[in-house]
């Protein structure tokens, strides 16, 4: 089996709620988890907002899916990249973002944390070495 | 009457609120919607430009669109009011005409 795992790479690059691309990445990032590849996420451009702190949806009466990242660690899904570049043209910081975290198997469960702030140059050595890279 | 004008993309993905700022004239009013809200943040690529235009426009943002993606007024560029639905509603009512950047 272990022959058999390919590097997959979702990069997320726009706002969520005003378009669906958001919601429809997040689905298959959750459907992959189930075939035990190596799996990471992109955030950056404005695809940062998609995982801000205190999202409340009561009086645009979306549905909030928000919560829904807090599962990825669960699915052995912890290695989130933020681009440090798209978090400071939109005036953000890490502190704007949820807490991600996942819990290690290898060090005694301990929590940790699943964003990895990443330049735009690591981001391009990090996509080069993937096998398959999602874009949405 | 002055114009309304509705932007609904955001400024840091598309050329929308640029066409705007460009083409809407003094005294008319912005109002900022879905993804678009996030244009009103404070410390943004943009936030010296849109303060610039607030010299003679009017900028407004919808604030149920804000709080969908995680923010709330302290978090805007001064000068930028917050209005919800009904405020929306008398934004149109008091413009002479609406015209949507998309």
């Amino acid at each position: 089996m272990s022959d058999d795992i390919k590097k997959f790479m979702f990069v997320n690059t726009k706002a969520p709620y005003g378009t669906v691309y958001a919601l429809e990445s997040l689905e298959v990032v959750l459907i992959s988890a189930a075939f035990d590849q190596d799996v990471s996420l992109v955030f950056c451009d404005d695809g940062v907002f998609q995982i801000t702190r205190n999202q409340n949806t009561e009086a645009s009466g979306m549905k909030n899916f928000s919560p829904a990242y807090k599962a990825l660690g669960d699915y052995d899904i912890n290695k989130l990249y933020v681009e440090k570049e798209s978090l400071e043209e939109r005036g953000l910081t890490l502190d704007n973002l949820m807490d991600l975290t996942y819990e290690d198997e290898d060090d005694d469960w301990a929590e940790k944390p699943s964003i990895k702030l990443v330049t735009r140059a690591e981001l391009a050595d990090l996509m080069d070495g993937q096998d398959v890279i999602i874009s949405s | 009457m002055a114009m309304l004008h509705t932007v609904n993309k955001s400024p840091f993905e598309r050329n929308s609120l640029n066409s705007c700022l460009s083409k809407s004239k003094e005294g008319s009013t912005i109002l900022l919607i879905e993804d678009a809200v996030v244009g009103a943040l404070k410390g943004t690529v943009i936030a010296d430009k849109l303060t610039a235009a607030m010299s003679n426009k009017n900028i407004y943002v919808l604030g149920s669109d804000l709080n969908t993606r995680g923010f709330t007024e302290a978090e805007i560029l001064d000068g930028i009011k917050v209005v919800d639905y009904s405020g929306f509603v008398d934004l149109v009512a008091e413009h002479s005409n609406v015209q949507s950047w998309l």
